[in-house]
């Protein structure tokens, strides 16, 4: 890369569909796209089973009526709704939710070894925000699961069916941004071989963001190393919009100093949390479902005890989870991941001890506005219009089935149901002759200049110290709570920050798996994510779901039953619709909160 | 102080790999080998290796540590340190594309070969199919492989013929199929695997166990599938016997 890069010294390789990160939506979105003859290609920054998806533990929620043989999907409907706190698109949950037995038991035709009762059939095991009959009925038992492993599974019998189905991989691919021509339409991206710092433009009449989630953008995560944003940073530089951005999920037990996850089914299992004074505290902040509550408000109860003092350890600064009293034979059975990280990560060994957690940031439910095909779009005037040969699935996107809060399990279902439908749909468009127009070389090389400016940098500022700067502003003033003066103070410091961003320095110019170029391209995409989180943070002046704030702290339906919809040009926020208009059920509409 | 010592090589400078001496500070906290790795490389931002999930499950940076094959991320540096030092190298066996990083593709093409997919011709229930617990259990210990290739590269056999005999990971993985009551292809995955290469280089030397960092064990999964192959020859055998006889 030592002369400039421009449209003419870099060479194009053409695809039907591009599919840009091999996690489970991804490769899921392939799979359907390798039965159709197109020609596709998955682009992945890893060989594919070293994504996130792998991460995933406890389960993929789905009523496939296996622990109840009554369960039905408009139940888990209703939850989704609910732990939505009802900015989740209602259209988009029934069809997650109806079409969800369908792509589960697909996954086990595939091969997914997925535990069992003694029946034969699937294992569920319970998880929070689960009830029966619409609330009424007490706690459901809906995640489906291969032990405490569902996500490792999951993405290696997805990798197996892609080698089954003769999918063509790009791995070891870094896609650094997308280009566009001048009719708005999205046309394919720039990208680079890592292993040999060849840089292409690919060209495809689709193109599939199926890049994951963002978690680095603060320095406490569950999230692996390579969850840094990068389509959605590639398409907020290109101008498009992100939709609830300041939705983010901490996760109630990330291990308390490493991050690790440790999966809520320990909690469905019958673990509990403990503050220091050995208190199963959410019995006070939840009596009905207790540990079982959603996401955000076991997060919040757990901070609000640290915070008043009955925190754990020297620094009471976190709680345990309790798991000893389930006994060896059950957690060896049903949650071995979770004992051995415990074990590395923490140096406790749950049969005999609690885990020390803390809540850690888990889960992005913003993204790219999609529709349920998996179409982006942008707004014009208030009114939603597709950009043409763009596509989200999975983590990336925003569809919304997760709104203000995801439920635990629904991930995973995310992934293959809304991954199989861009599969679908994108054959269809492109077999009936749809497709996008040209670029220029101009588009190509205007697509390059980031890239090219990086490849000529000379002086500059640090990656690894802008990172931990980045972090440690969204960490302290982005967290579990929120507060006005404290988000202005963020917003501000980030404005200073895009400066360094804009200016970093590349010292290693080499070309062969230079993993400090991919860095360095990977904070950039981590501050698009981070500027966008903070000013709709900030701009939302309510709370809901995982957005708490201290100065706003009741839910505003009045003002803020809709999403929020970040501009990157203007940098300015609207509101869009939250669609209550599902076609098979009664519309749910709007309750307080309980659990 | 103690003593990093990494294998360098990056193609387009170095004619020959060298071993580079970094000294630091030891941490007061044992953490864990990939995060000095990654401490490091804030210092020297040329050092390449790969890394992913930092928590055992991804399978991405499996190295040579002080000459035992393992993960960076779950090997705490209280267990990486030898007499004050500590000596990371590519895993062996593969070619290397540049310092930590090697080529995996033949290994990944073992994987390939030994058609890791389910195979069931039946057409399947409106539901999923059903397995008891019983036979559910027989993948546990197998389908939890990471393709790290700790496995693989420390094996000798594999060393040696990397392009013909499967290698400890791709038959974990081939028995992992075989071992699947839902699979209807043992019969044609054990023929597969009856050439004199692909399942009978394994000498049972064993590295392929002391190296997995998920402790499972690819050299009982590959005595499976000799016996295997041994009972089906005995039954072949005998077909061809009383067919012989029937002909007198």
């Amino acid at each position: 890369m030592t002369e400039s890069l421009n449209a003419s010294n870099i060479k194009t390789l053409e695809f039907d569909a591009l599919i840009i990160g091999g996690g489970g939506s991804g490769m899921r979105t392939s799979l359907e796209l390798a039965k159709s003859g197109l020609k596709t290609a998955v682009v992945s920054k890893v060989f594919p089973t070293r994504s996130h998806t792998v991460s995933a533990q406890g389960g993929i929620t789905c009523a496939i009526a296996s622990a109840d043989p009554d369960d039905d999907w408009r139940w888990h409907m209703y939850d989704t709704v609910k732990g939505s706190d009802y900015i989740g698109d209602q259209d988009a949950i029934e069809y997650m939710c109806s079409e969800g037995p369908k792509a589960v038991f697909e996954l086990e035709h595939m091969g997914l070894p997925f535990s069992r009762f003694e029946n034969g059939r699937i294992y569920q095991r319970p998880f929070g925000g689960q009830s029966k009959d619409f609330g009424k009925g007490g706690q459901a038992a809906r995640t489906c699961a291969a032990a405490d492993r569902t996500g490792h599974a999951l993405l290696h019998t997805l990798y197996q069916n892609n080698i089954k189905e003769g999918s063509n991989f790009l791995n070891e691919w870094f896609a650094v941004e997308l280009v566009k021509n001048q009719k708005q339409e999205v046309t394919g991206v720039i990208a680079f071989s890592i292993e040999s710092g060849e840089v292409a433009y690919l060209k495809a009449q689709a193109t599939v963001m199926a890049t994951g989630g963002a978690g680095r953008i603060y320095s406490s995560t569950t999230n692996a190393l390579i969850n840094t944003g990068d389509g959605l940073g590639m398409s907020l530089r290109a101008g498009f919009p992100a939709q609830d951005m300041e939705m983010w999920q901490f996760h109630p037990t990330g291990i308390y100093g490493a991050g690790s996850l440790v999966t809520e089914g320990c909690r469905g299992e019958g673990g509990y949390l403990i503050n220091a004074d050995g208190e199963r505290f959410m019995e006070r902040y939840a009596p009905n479902a207790k540990d079982l509550a959603g996401r955000d408000v076991v997060a919040r109860s757990m901070v609000l005890e640290i915070l008043e003092g009955r925190g754990c350890g020297p620094k009471k600064d976190h709680v345990l989870l309790k798991l000893d009293h389930l006994g060896a034979d059950v957690l060896n059975a049903k949650l071995p991941g979770i004992c051995e990280l415990s074990k590395t990560f923490a140096g406790v060994d749950p049969v005999y001890e609690p885990i020390p957690v803390v809540p850690t940031c888990h889960y992005m439910m913003g993204g790219t506005p999609t529709n349920i095909h998996g179409q982006a779009f942008t707004q014009f005037n208030g009114v939603d219009e597709i950009i043409p040969g763009l596509f989200s699935v999975g983590e990336a996107a925003c569809v919304s089935v997760h709104g203000a809060n995801r439920l635990g399990g629904n991930s995973l279902l995310d992934l293959v149901v809304f991954g199989r439908a861009a599969g679908l749909h994108i054959q269809g468009a492109l077999k009936s002759g749809g497709g996008v127009g040209a670029s220029s070389p101009e588009d190509i090389d205007a697509a390059l200049q980031g890239l090219n400016k990086l490849n000529d940098s000379t002086t500059g500022f640090e990656v690894a110290e802008v990172k931990r700067e980045l972090q440690s502003v969204m960490q302290n003033y982005f967290g579990v709570f929120r507060r006005g003066d404290f988000m202005e103070k963020g917003v501000a410091e980030l404005k200073v920050l895009r400066e360094k961003i804009e200016n970093l320095h590349l010292k290693d110019k080499s070309l062969a798996f230079n993993t400090s170029r991919v860095e360095a391209l990977e904070l950039q995409n981590l501050f698009e994510v981070a500027e966008a989180t903070a000013i709709a943070s900030l701009i939302r002046t309510e709370s809901r779901g995982a957005h708490a704030r201290d100065d706003f702290q009741e839910r505003d339906d009045e003002n803020w039953l809709c999403h929020s919809l970040y501009d990157p040009t203007s940098k300015t926020l609207s509101k869009r619709d939250v669609n209550f208009e599902p076609t098979q059920v009664d519309t749910f509409e709007p309750m307080v909160r309980t659990y | 102080m103690i003593s990093i010592n990494i294998y360098r090589y990056n193609p387009e400078t170095d004619e020959f790999p060298y071993m580079k001496e970094y000294s630091v500070e030891r941490p007061e906290k044992d953490i864990m080998l990939l995060e000095l790795l990654n401490n490091l490389k804030e210092q020297d931002s040329t050092i390449s290796y790969r890394r992913s999930c930092r928590e055992g499950v991804c399978g991405s940076d499996g190295m040579n540590i002080n000459g035992k094959n393992g993960l960076a991320c779950i090997t705490p540096i209280s267990q990486a340190i030898q007499n004050n030092a500590i000596h990371l190298r590519p895993l062996p066996g593969l070619p290397v594309i540049r310092d930590l990083v090697v080529d995996m593709t033949e290994f990944y093409d073992q994987y390939e070969k030994i058609k890791p997919f389910l195979q069931n011709e039946t057409e399947p229930p409106a539901i999923e199919r059903l397995q008891s617990p019983e036979d559910r259990a027989k993948l546990d210990g197998l389908y939890e492989c990471i393709l790290c290739a700790c496995c693989s590269t420390s094996c000798p056999s594999f060393w040696w013929n990397p392009d013909k005999f499967v290698g400890p990971a791709a038959l974990l993985q081939a028995y992992r199929f075989i071992a699947d009551t839902r699979d209807t292809k043992t019969a044609e995955r054990l023929m597969d695997l009856s050439d004199p290469f692909s399942v009978y280089r394994c000498h049972g030397i064993m590295n392929c166990v002391s190296s997995c960092p998920k402790e499972l064990n690819p050299n009982h999964a590959i005595g499976e599938i000799k016996s295997m192959l041994l009972t089906n020859r005995h039954k072949q055998k005998n077909l061809i016997a009383s067919d012989g006889a029937g002909a007198i």
